[in-house]
């Protein structure tokens, strides 16, 4: 082939001179990323955080603690607190931003002020404290008073919150700006945001929407489906950030995947045809007797398969989270034996932590994609015509 | 490490462990076969490859689900 050689030829020169660029950009590279690592070993960032957590354990420590002396670091409390929700975002060190707390107290009214009063759970605030990041009511003497705790209702701009309200932001920056160029630009070949977005969408509507709904519906379904899967992907995303507006496990949040579920299953429910009921209650063809096996099978189903979408974007983001910050406390774990294993630990961890990061990076697509996928099935299954015999 | 596990299993924690673990073994070899069927599917036929990766990525997914069950449940008993 002629033309597929010459062109060879135009490539292969190009690739050696661009070699000793490609080398001199990975030494430049190696040098950045061991540079802050072999600083975090003789530097104060790692004994830090240890403290820090060792801090937080001693003074939320309770007697019956399985793991014992209240001195040890303890990794699954530090990876529990950071897979959930708090009133206040860890920044670094000492230092985070407070968000406000707002209360509902059936008996006190609505009670409103910042995070920082209970500094970090250290104190009390007008009859109110931190108890595992959840508040509580006390007495004067500082105890835990259950029957008050019951009247709070709280709906603070916890940590999850204000991630949610800057996935928010972020969503209609990018959709706005790229909606309009697309009525500023119509007919024209897409620019900048726009054309990092368009296969994305083309990929949501036609191998997700079009090919589970169907050629004649999926227009009505591709808002939903659309928004669901920025909504997802975008919070994915952010959750792998290690730094202040990322890091929150939000899609990682049950209470968040159930919403998302329950919307799927409500327009799959309102979108049902007569088809889909008649093959829910009285399954076609199908013996009475068998059927009063399975129609509480295919009631049941209706319930799981939103239930299922739940916990599956649920359980994988929170694992990735889990995962991300074991590495980390195995540096701790084998520091507390002695500080030579946690830098010979530190080396290998951190390889893997880059390596399930990436993983994960893979992970935020595919669960966005699954979510709507899945979510484009069912909706398909409920407004699908019978086919006609 | 494992005779702590069993030691464990009086208070609930070890039987989470080794129930994680059974779930992470069964889709261990789900994932497994999936991955291995969809290579030799795409040897056999390269120009199906595009559609059988998507479906070998969504089928993993589906199977991940079924492990993250076992995961959510272990937690739900350590935490409890």
């Amino acid at each position: 082939m002629p033309t597929f050689a010459a062109a060879n030829k135009g490539v292969v020169p190009c690739l050696y001179m661009l070699k000793p660029l490609l080398r001199a950009a990975f030494v430049l590279f190696g040098a950045l990323t061991l540079g802050p690592v072999s600083a975090q070993h003789d530097g104060h960032d790692a004994p830090h955080a240890e403290e820090h957590a060792v801090e937080d354990h001693a003074a939320s420590a309770t007697p019956s603690d399985a793991h014992g002396s209240e001195a040890r670091f303890d990794a699954g409390k530090l990876i529990l607190d950071h897979i959930g929700d708090e009133h206040g975002w860890h920044l670094w060190g000492h230092t985070s931003l407070p968000l406000p707390v707002i209360l509902y107290d059936t008996q006190r009214g609505l009670q409103v002020f910042s995070s920082s009063r209970f500094d970090h759970g250290h104190a009390t605030y007008e009859g109110y404290a931190l108890k595992d990041h959840a508040v509580v009511a006390v007495d004067a003497a500082g105890n835990v008073d259950e029957a008050a705790t019951a009247n709070i209702w709280d709906i603070s701009i916890t940590k999850n919150v204000m991630s949610l309200f800057v996935s928010i932001a972020l969503l209609l920056v990018i959709f706005l700006s790229v909606a309009k160029a697309y009525g500023r630009r119509a007919g024209m070949a897409p620019k900048g945001l726009q054309s990092m977005l368009e296969p994305i969408i083309l990929f949501v509507r036609d191998d997700v929407a079009k090919s589970a709904i169907g050629e004649k519906k999926y227009m009505k379904y591709m808002p939903y489906l659309l928004t669901a899967f920025f909504f997802i992907f975008i919070n994915n995303l952010l959750g792998l950030v290690p730094i202040f507006p990322g890091g929150a496990n939000l899609t990682g949040n049950i209470a968040v995947t159930v919403v998302l579920a329950l919307f799927t299953f409500l327009i799959v429910s309102f979108s049902g045809n007569k088809h889909y009921w008649h093959h829910i209650f009285a399954m076609p063809g199908v013996p009475g007797w068998v059927l009063a096996i399975l129609t509480p099978v295919e009631i049941l189903g209706m319930f799981l398969k939103p239930f299922v979408l739940m916990i599956r974007l649920f359980a994988n983001i929170t694992a990735g989270h889990i995962i991300a910050l074991s590495f980390f406390s195995l540096i701790f774990v084998f520091g507390e034996t002695s500080p030579g294993a946690g830098y010979g630990v530190a080396i290998g961890s951190w390889a893997f932590t880059v390596f399930m990061a990436m993983l994960e990076l893979l992970v935020a697509f595919i669960q966005a994609y699954v979510f709507t996928f899945l979510s484009a099935m069912y909706i398909g299954a409920a407004v699908e015509e019978p086919a006609h015999h | 490490m494992l005779l702590s596990v069993l030691l464990d299993l009086g208070t609930g924690y070890g039987i989470a462990a080794l129930g994680a673990g059974l779930a992470a073994l069964g889709a261990g070899v789900g994932i497994g076969r999936i991955g291995g069927d969809a290579v030799q599917a795409m040897a056999r036929q390269p120009e199906a490859t595009n559609d059988l990766r998507s479906n070998m990525i969504l089928t993993a997914a589906l199977v991940e689900g079924a492990a993250f069950f076992a995961m959510v449940v272990g937690l739900l008993v350590v935490l409890k």
